[in-house]
């Protein structure tokens, strides 16, 4: 369902991305785990159409987001990072909205967007603004969101950020069902462990934009000899900080965006 | 077109839920025309030149729409921020539906806003030569919000911060209504201000108001309504241009 060869992403004189190649097959859950600052969100948004890519190659569905942009935006939906919703609109308004700049034909959006709104639990506050609800409300929204156009794809960069133990177990509930009743293909990116492993068929580990790993949570364990995910995390990336070194390689990236303009 | 509909209706929505908003937006206009249409109407008087609310209200109304307009193009500021706007960009649909579509909506609102504050005028004490003149003015007024909502969503593409914000609003909206002869007649004029005040595009604007509205004529309607037209076309290309750049 994606494939991606040799992918380069590059600011400037500083990589970001160093020649990755992995597969994701259809229905699959594939985790992408890392530091901050080892690329994984750079990817995220060259799989996603919102970054070119240096070079390489990628494939959703068959299609190259680079060329058949609107197409494969068609196929895959997405959780960013940082909210995306209309904090002056409802939920209702949200899913409309979003229903309409996806094509899906007015009854279905209704009858979707109330199925899935049940799902998630938020069906009592559809007509609620978004500004009202809390942050694990607009998450679930948000992933609910995503799902409404079908797609084959669901990109998930850092879903359960700040959310409590309950609302990021409900929210992979979820997700999981989801994944099954319609074999949506998940790409998720996430800094816990336990949810990579409870959740994820695959897992890659990424560091300093490049794939150090991939396999399921049980092959990663036995290739370091550990028997936690988050050890066999640690054993590969090392345990060295990088917080400093991410903020100065972000505030290169914000450098480099404003001049290319 | 279901994505241009949405996006415009958006704008609207948010326009007409703000209440506060509105009254603020419409707190400005009343005071220039308060304080200047007022305060200023005896000397005016004495210089030969008669009602000075008569010459101003036009002014006044195309000032509304240019900042409305201009307000709502940069708006994208907020989407950014809060992440929506990444929401529209990764969406199957072409920049141009959403840029046009955002556009219209804060072109929409810009008219509204200035038919409130013609309102306002009349009520003020405002009269136009003529009832027949209202369509007139009102094309106007649309050809202002369309050309500076343009100007708005070009702009609303570059900046990234408040930073940006601060430095569009001082060193080009304010200068677009201090310049355009909002408040002064645009006759008589140095060389120097004649020459700036002709580069100003809500001149025109103005000009096609205030004609319309009392019948003073700096240029002419067919001139003002070709070069706004003209002006309108520049600036939707260039923030259709913009706005297909923006990397989320």
């Amino acid at each position: 369902m994606i494939s991606v060869h040799n992918l380069v992403k590059s600011f400037g004189d500083f990589t970001a991305v160093k020649d990755i190649t992995f597969e994701v097959a259809q229905g699959e859950i594939f985790a992408f785990l890392g530091p901050n600052g080892a690329g994984k969100t750079t990817t995220i948004k060259m799989l996603t159409t919102l970054l070119r890519p240096t070079s390489g190659r990628i494939e959703l569905d068959g299609l190259d987001p680079t060329v058949k942009q609107k197409q494969a935006r068609q196929r895959f939906g997405i959780v960013f990072q940082d909210p995306s919703l209309d904090s002056e609109q409802t939920a209702w308004e949200n899913m409309d909205l979003h229903g309409v700049l996806y094509h899906v034909p007015r009854k279905l959006r209704a009858s979707r967007t109330e199925e899935l709104l049940r799902t998630f639990e938020l069906w009592d506050r559809k007509d609620d603004y978004v500004k009202t609800f809390s942050g694990g409300m607009k998450r679930r929204l948000e992933i609910a969101r995503g799902f409404l156009h079908t797609p084959k794809i669901l990109f998930l960069d850092e879903p359960t950020l700040g959310l409590d133990p309950q609302s990021r177990n409900q929210l992979w509930t979820h997700v999981k069902r989801l994944n099954e009743a319609e074999r949506t293909t998940v790409f998720l990116t996430t800094h816990y462990m336990d949810e990579a492993d409870r959740v994820a068929h695959r897992i890659a580990i990424m560091d300093h934009g490049s794939i150090v790993a991939q396999g399921t949570s049980t092959e990663l364990k036995e290739q370091t000899g550990t028997d936690s995910l988050e050890d066999a995390f640690l054993a590969l990336t090392g345990s060295s900080l990088r917080d400093e070194g991410a903020d100065a390689k972000a505030a290169m990236r914000q450098v480099a965006k404003m001049w290319r303009r | 077109m279901g994505a241009i509909y949405i996006l415009w209706l958006r704008e609207l929505k948010r326009y007409v839920r703000s209440r506060v908003q509105i009254v603020v937006s419409l707190g400005q206009p009343c005071l220039y025309l308060l304080a200047l249409g007022f305060g200023l109407g005896p000397v005016f008087r004495q210089a030969g030149h008669g009602s000075y609310l008569q010459f101003m209200a036009p002014g006044v109304v195309g000032m509304t729409v240019l900042f409305s307009s201009v307000f709502s193009g940069i708006a994208m500021l907020w989407d950014r921020q809060f992440g929506f706007l990444k929401e529209t960009l990764v969406a199957p649909v072409s920049r141009m539906q959403i840029m046009v579509g955002r556009t219209l909506g804060g072109a929409t609102v810009a008219v509204i806003q200035g038919t409130l504050i013609l309102i306002i005028c009349l009520i003020a004490g405002f009269r136009p030569h003529s009832w027949v003149a209202i369509p007139l003015a009102f094309l106007f007024v649309v050809l202002i919000a369309v050309v500076f909502a343009a100007l708005g969503t070009a702009i609303g593409s570059i900046i990234q911060d408040m930073q940006g914000f601060q430095l569009v609003m001082n060193f080009l909206v304010m200068p677009i209504f201090f310049l355009s002869g909002a408040l002064f007649p645009l006759a008589n004029l140095g060389v120097v201000m004649s020459v700036i005040t002709r580069l100003d595009p809500l001149s025109y604007g103005v000009d096609g108001l205030r004609g319309a509205l009392i019948q003073t004529w700096q240029f002419s309607v067919a001139f003002d309504v070709a070069l706004l037209a003209a002006i309108g076309a520049v600036f939707l290309s260039a923030g259709a241009y913009l706005f297909s750049r923006i990397e989320a």
